[in-house]
């Protein structure tokens, strides 16, 4: 059985735990297991945490790496802060030497060392490639017939160059994964377009953020999509908030509990309104 | 009017953005920038700025923060310029000046008080699904919130934003 540390974050466990529970639910019926990694923090943020303080967020980044070295296993995250703070960080370290040795000097500051052993996954891509479309399409119990805005978000795929994922500018990974579920997937226009809650917009610069979300709100409407569909909390939290705040309502899944819903389970256990 | 400091380029570099020396400002980064299309930042306009080292201008201005770091920018250079690099490497040059907005600083105490962004505001919806009230992370282990907050100290974090 496929085992992976399981990164939490801040945001689905603190905001949307229904996010967290999804996950687990949907990864224990594919048979993959999650382990807890325990003690883990903020991964930290790659728009604020790292804008602050690079040598903070890299040290602290390394930790969360460090963790699940210890334990063996390869990260798996759900939100694409986290993937992208800790992809970028595992990048980083592993390719120089240098700076993964002046790292491991505040690391055994608390105990730890990283040797550069920690691999990490965002779980759509490990559902895309490790468990694949047809394993995925026999788990789907009920066929999910609704239209959907699938939204990527922006440290999913990019910066394409160290992750290679999938081409960022017209990519096709989750519109894959959607349809997968029986849900359609809606063209429509600027689907790479940022959701706006990143970089440290939301916390300081609020409104300008809610234009962003407001111009994806709009197009996805003119799609005629019913549903969001997202692979980031974050986002998440921006389009839920954004949907009643603009008076643009829209329903909003994180792709675990879209999987969880076509796998049979009841919207209470996934934390969904239906 | 502006006063070029010309080791102002070196610290950009210093900080991981040296790469802003590529730039020979065609404007495809500003052309693709979603926040340029709400508000008066010009990506493009901050990279010449790094360039000729315009120090005051870049890190006092509110354009700096205006990026959302999506990366559309930096995929579409033809020059290969890590924009994305250049804004954090201005914004930890800017706060390590003493420029940072009450709204970051929120966040950043969050991160020293909780060991994440936020704190926990939903434990009765956790418990409801099922989940421990706290997350298995450094939340629910002073120990490990400990050793969390030692990085933080090490690193000067707590100083730089305190």
């Amino acid at each position: 059985m496929a085992k992976y540390a399981f990164f939490l974050g801040c945001i689905a466990p603190l905001r949307y735990p229904g996010i967290e529970k999804s996950t687990r639910e949907v990864f224990k019926a594919l048979g993959i297991e999650l382990v807890e990694l325990k003690d883990a923090s903020c991964c930290p943020a790659p728009g604020v945490i790292k804008s602050f303080s690079k040598a903070t967020w890299l040290a602290a980044a390394a930790r969360n790496l460090a963790l699940a070295e210890k334990e063996g296993l390869d990260i798996v995250t759900i939100c694409n802060g986290c993937y992208g703070s800790l992809f970028d960080a595992a990048h980083e370290l592993h390719e120089d030497k240098k700076m993964l040795d002046d790292v491991n000097k505040i690391l055994a500051e608390i105990g730890l060392k990283y040797n550069g052993g920690t691999k990490v996954r965002h779980f759509a891509e490990v559902l895309y490639k490790e468990v694949g479309i047809e394993a995925i399409k026999k788990a789907v119990k009920k066929q999910l017939d609704c239209k959907a805005a699938v939204f990527y978000g922006c440290h999913f795929l990019k910066p394409s160059n160290i992750k290679n994922l999938d081409d960022p500018e017209n990519p096709k990974i989750l519109d894959e994964l959607v349809a997968a579920t029986g849900a359609s997937s809606m063209p429509r226009q600027q689907k790479m377009m940022c959701c706006g809650a990143g970089g440290g917009l939301r916390s300081q610069f609020g409104e300008t953020a809610m234009k962003f979300t407001k111009a994806n709100l709009e197009y996805m409407k003119a799609s005629g999509a019913e549903v969001i569909v997202d692979v980031c909390p974050f986002c998440h939290l921006q389009f839920d908030a954004g949907q009643k705040e603009l008076g643009i309502p829209f329903k909003v899944f994180h792709l675990s509990q879209l999987f969880g819903l076509a796998f049979g389970m009841s919207a209470k256990d996934l934390g969904v309104k239906l | 009017m502006v006063t070029p400091v010309p080791a102002f380029t070196d610290e950009i570099a210093k900080n991981g953005g040296s790469s802003a020396m590529l730039c020979f400002q065609c404007g495809t980064c500003t052309a693709g920038c979603p926040s340029g299309r709400f508000v008066a930042y010009r990506i493009r306009k901050l990279m010449r700025a790094a360039q000729l080292g315009l120090k005051d201008d870049t890190i006092n201005s509110e354009d700096l923060w205006q990026c959302t770091t999506c990366y559309t920018c930096a995929e579409r250079c033809p020059r290969d310029v890590q924009i994305v690099d250049v804004v954090t490497a201005l914004r930890n040059i800017a706060v390590a000046n003493g420029k940072l907005y009450e709204g970051h600083k929120k966040v950043a105490q969050n991160l020293i008080k909780y060991g994440h962004t936020v704190d926990n505001s939903k434990s009765a919806q956790r418990v409801e699904l099922g989940l421990p009230e706290n997350p298995p992370t450094v939340l629910a282990n002073s120990a490990a919130m400990a050793q969390f907050n030692k990085i933080l100290e090490i690193t000067g974090f707590k100083k730089l934003v305190g």
